[in-house]
């Protein structure tokens, strides 16, 4: 079905708006860095933007609907990254094209991609319907991303039961938006937490950082240019763990160094 | 307990918002992961105690079938505690007799 030796990685959280292209966007930037020949498919036929975030919207001639339809060759869709050439970009075509999109039309997308890239990574529609099916189809495994609040939890927990009956193996959490002050306080889910009630390996986690809008803004994504704020830090550690390096996890608890985080610690300490 | 946890209860405070979170989830996905409703679950319940009574007869009081989760996996927990066994089906009469022998005893 797919080509040997390319990973194909889905990028969801079921839930909208917890950072799932931005991640795609960043991780796409970082892998490609490491020297990774690396795709981001945009499997938001919807509502695209991984081109917008990666700066690339005005470059679009082609999507993956004329590829798909043999109206041109794969090469003449794809957008390469100035910046960083180890990165394409196959868009995402018309919304329309939900009409008549299959789970095997995603396939035979990665399944071209595979010949020429080592990372394809498969930036999926929020929601669990036919877009995620798509979208799924085309994965071998899997990254959730999600965030310390009840709603992304649930959503990602639901998420998380359609990957394994569609049998992607393995699937990994990245937490976003990690404020360590309001952790610390006990006013947000800990990483413990929501690592415990969804039971996934942690291949990483994001602190908020205002440096993702600035970013985002210029479309140029943070990991781009070796910025040093900690989301940029954030998202080349999960590059690095992604390929098998031992990048250990950043402790949230211990970010802070004032007073009032070594009380928050004190408070969070298990007395009984 | 956390001395944070602690100090809300001291003062009487509402308990931080971090364990009702955990909590209210751990409710919600119980449920979201069995997919069942509660009528369907009651159904279950009494389908499992009519297929066990055939056999022991079970204290119907103390008796529960529950859903719990944990670790990603939700379990059917039954807890029927057994009065005393009935007298062993016949292997052979089993297939046809047994839907219709609840409470009899088929080797009579």
């Amino acid at each position: 079905m797919t080509a040997p030796g390319t990973r194909y990685i889905l990028i969801c959280s079921g839930k909208g708006g917890v950072g799932k292209t931005t991640l795609t966007a960043n991780l796409g930037i970082a892998l490609a860095r490491q020297g990774v020949r690396t795709a981001v498919l945009d499997a938001d036929f919807g509502l695209r933007n991984l081109d917008l975030l990666l700066g690339l919207e005005n470059r679009i001639v082609f999507t993956a609907q004329e590829v798909l339809s043999g109206s041109c060759r794969l090469e003449q869709a794809l957008v390469k990254h100035k910046q960083e050439p180890n990165l394409a970009l196959l868009p995402a075509g018309n919304p329309r094209m939900l009409e008549w999109l299959q789970p095997e039309d995603m396939q035979r997308i990665a399944t071209m991609l595979g010949e020429q890239f080592d990372v394809v990574l498969i930036d999926c529609p929020a929601g669990i319907e036919d877009g995620f099916k798509n979208a799924v189809a085309a994965a071998q495994e899997a990254i959730v991303i999600t965030t310390p609040e009840v709603s992304a939890v649930r959503d990602a927990d639901r998420v998380i039961g359609l990957l394994n009956s569609h049998g992607v193996k393995p699937i990994q959490l990245v937490l976003n938006r990690v404020r360590p002050k309001m952790m610390a306080n006990q006013e947000m889910l800990s990483v413990a937490d929501v690592t415990d009630i969804l039971a996934l390996p942690l291949l990483g986690l994001v602190m908020e950082d205002e440096q993702v809008i600035v970013s985002t803004n210029r479309g140029e994504p943070l990991t781009l240019n070796g910025a040093k704020s900690p989301a940029a830090l954030a998202y080349n550690n999960i590059a690095r763990r992604l390929r098998g390096e031992d990048v250990p996890l950043m402790d949230p608890a211990k970010a802070g160094r004032g007073l009032r985080a070594k009380l928050g610690r004190l408070m969070t300490t298990k007395i009984f | 307990m956390t001395l944070r946890d602690f100090i809300d209860k001291l003062l009487g405070r509402q308990p931080a918002s971090a364990n009702v979170a955990r909590e209210r989830l751990q409710l919600v996905l119980a449920h979201d992961r069995s997919d069942l409703n509660p009528e369907l679950l009651e159904q279950m319940r009494r389908e499992i105690l009519e297929v066990v009574s055939r056999y022991v007869e079970i204290d119907l009081e103390e008796g529960d079938v529950s859903l719990e989760t944990g670790d990603r996996v939700t379990a059917l927990v039954a807890n029927l505690p057994i009065k005393r066994a009935r007298p062993l089906v016949e292997p052979g009469s089993a297939a046809g007799g047994v839907s219709r022998s609840h409470g009899l005893n088929p080797g009579a």
